[in-house]
């Protein structure tokens, strides 16, 4: 997947209105997380698999376009797939298969079912849970879970600006096709990228002194003041419970 | 290059996790208030950094750029990179949330260690002596990264011995065009921005809460 992509695809998720969508972020960030350290924490093929069932019940309820979530799994499945060559052959145990001195181990298939299960079952989750929301919703909702201050201030800021200078950046990339450039291995191109993200930097150390005048005659006391309080709904506190006794279960039966 | 959800063992997401925290606990408390902006929006410059493949010989990898935030950030750099990775995990899924506190740590760690390093080298007058620096700070971080990598999948299995010393071998063309990158970038800086490198982080200027 090129940048362009990746970059088109931000926060696609997000726009819905299933009860999925509406739920309260905190609800999800906390699901989420428990959800995905257990199902990390699994060591056996049938768990790894029962606990694709919850991120796809989540999936099909939040109504989430099925090809869109195939694109994303693709990228992550790509290093897996390097797991599947070499794990199956350097694997010590049972062999299964062999093919002159090349020896296919049954644990090492084994290990690479597991890891692809687990991947998947937590990458759907993040995409279901925490994609499903605004990416400063989600941020708000960090200064309620206990984040320090600074932190949540720097998620985001540092949100904000990554559209701001992506724009920067095409530009300038608009500029180097414009005249010709054509990257290779070489050290033009290097030198050309260096002043890219060189200059990249330069303006964005300007427009944060910007910021901070800004923000200073604004009477800027580092503090954010929230307008909007979140309020914990019977549904809320319904998924939530669910997504935690789910995990309990697969805790349980690991 | 990321460790994705679930191929590292629990015991290693947790020692990442907890040495994520500390570092980022003590990059918050160097950070003054003033500074955060700067912080953010150098860490959006990372975050889209990130996004820009160079060509390597017949394929390409992303710019890394954890050496020029050492070098800009030091200890800043911890909250700077967790920032950043948690982003890309929930946006792109590259990485993952399981494993931020492991992706951070071997990152963000070679970029303070070098940072500290070779900082104070970056603002000699000898052109020669600034060059090998930055080639250190840029080249090094990104070599740690990918060894710290390596060793977080040994940690996990002796299994993984083989693909962990892909790993580093991956790594070593990428050393080279970081170091060469990062002493163009920093060499830029210092002709355009030279305040940037001036404030060090490790010292007065961002130091107390």
């Amino acid at each position: 997947m090129s940048e362009a992509q990746a970059f088109r695809g931000i926060e696609e998720f997000s726009q819905g209105n299933t009860f999925i969508h509406n739920l309260d972020p905190r609800a999800k960030i906390v699901t989420t997380i428990v959800f995905s350290v257990v199902t990390a924490m699994s060591n056996s093929i049938i768990t790894a698999a029962g606990a694709l069932i919850f991120p796809l019940v989540l999936i099909v309820s939040a109504r989430i376009d099925i090809r869109k979530v195939l694109g994303r799994l693709y990228i992550v499945n790509v290093f897996i797939l390097f797991l599947w060559i070499f794990l199956p052959v350097t694997f010590p145990g049972d062999v299964i298969y062999a093919v002159g001195p090349v020896k296919i181990h049954r644990e090492g298939l084994f290990y690479a079912l597991l890891i692809t299960l687990k991947s998947n079952a937590i990458v759907l989750t993040v995409i279901a849970l925490l994609g499903t929301s605004p990416i400063f919703t989600l941020v708000h909702a960090l200064s309620h879970l206990w984040i320090p201050d600074k932190l949540v201030h720097l998620f985001f800021f540092c949100f904000r600006y990554i559209h701001v200078i992506n724009d920067e950046y095409r530009r300038l990339q608009q500029a180097m096709k414009i005249r010709g450039f054509q990257p290779g291995t070489n050290m033009h191109t290097y030198r050309t990228y260096a002043y890219l993200v060189g200059i990249l930097l330069v303006r964005s150390f300007d427009r944060a002194e910007r910021i901070v005048a800004a923000m200073k005659c604004r009477g800027f006391k580092g503090k954010f003041y929230i307008l909007n309080n979140y309020e914990m709904k019977h549904r809320d506190y319904l998924v939530a419970a669910s997504g935690l006794a789910f995990s309990a279960i697969l805790l349980v039966v690991k | 290059m990321h460790i994705s959800e679930g191929v590292v063992s629990f015991p290693v997401l947790a020692a990442g996790g907890v040495l994520t925290l500390a570092g980022v606990a003590i990059g918050l408390r160097k950070m003054q208030y003033d500074k955060l902006p700067e912080v953010a929006v150098l860490s959006s410059v990372f975050f889209v950094g990130s996004l820009i493949h160079i060509p390597i010989g017949p394929s390409a990898a992303h710019l890394v750029l954890n050496g020029v935030c050492g070098l800009l950030l030091g200890w800043l750099a911890f909250p700077a990179i967790l920032v950043g990775s948690t982003l890309q995990a929930i946006l792109f899924q590259f990485g993952g949330l399981t494993t931020l506190g492991v992706n951070t740590f071997n990152m963000a760690f070679p970029a303070v260690l070098f940072g500290c390093i070779c900082g104070r080298f970056i603002r000699s007058s000898k052109r020669r002596v600034r060059m090998v620096a930055e080639f250190v700070a840029g080249g090094g971080s990104v070599l740690l990264s990918g060894l710290l990598v390596a060793v977080s999948m040994v940690a996990t299995g002796d299994s993984f011995v083989p693909t962990a010393r892909l790993i580093v071998l991956v790594h070593i063309p990428v050393m080279i065009v970081e170091g060469i990158i990062t002493i163009i970038v920093i060499e830029f800086i210092k002709m355009t921005r030279p305040q940037m490198l001036r404030s060090h982080p490790m010292r007065e200027d961002f130091q107390g809460v």
